[in-house]
C-alpha cells in the first residue's frame, strides 16, 4: 500500500513539477478563464439585469469546465512526447496509481485556475463571494475532482488520437453534465440563500459522481494503457 | 542448464491483416546476450515491444521462467531502451532519473542517480533540463534510465544510436558487465559490428519469421554483413 501511495505521489509531483517549469497550461487556462469572464460580464451585464445574478454561478462553472479542458488536454499529451507513456507502462507503476496521480495533479491545477479567477468573477459580476468562501471551497474541490477524474480517463483514451484536442471535450462535456449541474446548483444555493434550490441533494449527487468516476478510472486505466 | 530468462512460444502479431510476427519461438538463456537482427520491417521492434509488455501478442505466449511472479514484478525486472527517449524534457537529468528510480523502488535513489549520472558522463549537466540536451546526451540519459534499477533483463532497441565512440564503448561495457552478473539482454540494431561484439547469439528475423538462430562465431564477427546471406 505504501508503495502504491508513493507511486501516486511521484506521478502527481512529477506532473506538477513539469507544469511549473513551463507554465503552459496554467498561463493558457487562467488567461482563457479571465477573458471569457470579461466577455460574459459585457454580454450579461449584472448591473442592468438582475436575473443575470442567478445565472452567474452557471456561467462561472461553464468557464471552469472550459478552462479545465485545457488542463486535461495536456494531462496525457505530456506523456506522448518522447513516448514517456511507454516508459510508464513498462515500469512497475500500476494503472490505478497512474490514474490517481494524474487526477490529483490535474485537480490541483484546475483548482488553482478556479481560485485565481474567482476574485475576478466577483468583480465582474458584482458578487460578494468572500463571506461564502469557506463553503465554496469544498464545492470547487469536488467539482475540480469530477472534471479531473473523467478527463484523465478520457485523456488516456484520446492521448494518441490526432484529433485529441477536439475529442476530449466531445467526450468530457456530456459525461460531466450531472456534475456541472450539481456544481452550478450548489454554488447558486451558497451565493443566494433565498434561492429555491436545495444544496443537500446536489452535493450528494456531486460526491456520488466523484466516487463513481474515480472507481471507473481506477478499474479501466490498466486496460486503456495496455490497449494503447 | 537452468530455465531460460525469456521464452516465446509461437508468438504472432497482426496489425489488421498484416502479419508483423509469425509464430516466433525464441529462448534467451540467463546470462547471455542475444542480437535480434533483421532488415527494416522484419519485426524486431514489434517483438521487443511484446517482450517489454508494451504490446500484447495476437497469439502465442511470452514468459520469463527464471522468476515469473506477476506482471508488475516482471516489469520491475526489465530495463528498456527504445526508439523514444522515455525522458521528460521539462525535468532535469537528475529529476528524470530520480523519478524512474522511485518507480522501480531503487534503494538510496540519491546515491544511485548521482553514480549513474557520473557513469554516463552527465554529472556536469545534472541540473540541466533534458530539453537542452543534444541527441547523444539524451541517449546517454536514456541508457542510465534503463540500467539504474539493475534489471535482470535488458531490452535494447538501437541503443548505439547517436552515441559517440566513448559512450558506445561504455554501453558495450555495461552490457558485458550485465552478462557477467548473470543478467540477460536482447539487442536490436542495424549496427552489426557493435552488436556482434557484445552478443553471444544471433537471431535473424525476416518478414516476421525467425529464419536463423545461432552462436556468433569468428566468421560473423569478421564479416558481419554475411549474416544477411542467410536470408531467403
Amino acid at each position: 500500500m505504501s508503495r502504491f501511495l508513493a507511486h501516486v505521489r511521484m506521478v502527481a509531483s512529477k506532473d506538477l513539477r513539469c507544469e511549473f517549469r513551463d507554465r503552459q497550461v496554467l498561463n493558457a487556462s487562467i488567461s482563457f478563464s479571465l477573458v471569457v469572464l470579461l466577455m460574459f460580464s459585457f454580454t450579461f451585464d449584472p448591473n442592468t439585469n438582475v436575473e443575470v445574478r442567478s445565472l452567474s454561478s452557471g456561467l462561472l462553472w461553464v468557464v471552469y469546465l472550459f478552462a479545465g479542458v485545457l488542463v486535461l488536454n495536456r494531462c496525457f499529451t505530456r506523456e506522448t512526447s518522447n513516448d514517456c507513456i511507454a516508459a510508464l507502462v513498462a515500469s512497475p507503476l500500476s494503472g490505478d496509481a497512474l490514474f490517481l496521480g494524474k487526477t490529483l495533479s490535474s485537480c490541483a491545477l484546475i483548482l488553482a485556475v478556479e481560485l485565481i479567477s474567482l476574485p475576478v468573477f466577483g468583480i465582474f459580476f458584482d458578487s460578494d463571494w468572500l463571506p461564502h468562501f469557506g463553503r465554496l471551497l469544498p464545492v470547487l474541490a469536488l467539482g475540480s475532482w469530477s472534471f479531473a477524474a473523467v478527463g484523465t480517463t478520457f485523456g488516456a483514451i484520446t492521448a494518441k488520437n490526432r484529433l485529441r484536442e477536439l475529442m476530449l471535450p466531445l467526450l468530457l462535456f456530456p459525461v460531466c453534465l450531472p456534475a456541472l449541474v450539481a456544481c452550478m446548483s450548489v454554488t447558486w444555493g451558497i451565493f443566494d440563500p433565498t434561492a429555491v434550490t436545495e444544496i443537500g441533494p446536489w452535493l450528494r449527487l456531486l460526491i456520488g459522481f466523484d466516487i463513481i468516476y474515480t472507481l471507473l478510472g481506477v478499474l479501466v486505466m490498466d486496460a486503456i494503457l495496455k490497449a494503447g | 542448464m537452468g530455465e531460460p530468462a525469456i521464452r516465446t512460444r509461437r508468438v504472432a502479431k497482426y496489425f489488421g491483416d498484416f502479419p508483423a510476427l509469425r509464430e516466433v519461438d525464441l529462448e534467451v538463456r540467463a546470462g547471455s546476450v542475444l542480437a535480434l537482427l533483421g532488415r527494416n520491417g522484419a519485426g524486431k521492434t514489434t517483438l521487443l515491444r511484446i517482450l517489454a509488455g508494451l504490446s500484447a501478442p495476437s497469439t502465442g505466449t511470452v514468459s520469463f521462467p527464471a522468476a515469473d511472479s506477476g506482471d508488475r514484478d516482471r516489469q520491475g525486472r526489465i530495463g528498456v531502451v527504445s526508439h523514444g527517449a522515455w525522458i521528460y524534457d521539462e525535468l532535469t537529468a537528475a529529476e528524470n532519473l530520480r523519478f524512474f528510480a522511485g518507480l522501480y523502488g531503487v534503494a538510496d535513489p540519491g546515491r544511485v542517480v548521482a553514480a549513474w549520472l557520473a557513469r554516463v558522463g552527465l554529472e556536469r549537466f545534472r541540473n540541466s533540463r533534458a530539453a537542452e540536451f543534444s541527441r547523444g546526451m539524451r541517449q546517454r540519459l536514456t541508457i542510465a534510465r534503463a540500467f539504474l534499477h539493475e534489471p535482470d533483463i535488458l531490452l535494447l532497441d538501437e541503443p548505439w544510436t547517436a552515441l559517440d565512440d566513448r559512450a558506445a564503448r561504455l554501453l558495450s561495457e555495461l552490457v558485458d558487465q550485465a552478462r557477467q552478473e548473470g543478467r540477460s539482454a536482447v539487442i536490436c540494431s542495424h549496427q552489426l559490428r557493435e552488436a556482434f561484439e557484445v552478443a553471444d547469439e544471433v537471431a535473424l528475423l525476416h518478414r516476421g519469421r525467425l529464419v536463423f538462430r545461432g552462436e556468433i562465431g569468428a566468421s560473423l564477427r569478421e564479416r558481419p554483413q554475411s549474416l544477411y546471406e542467410r536470408l531467403p
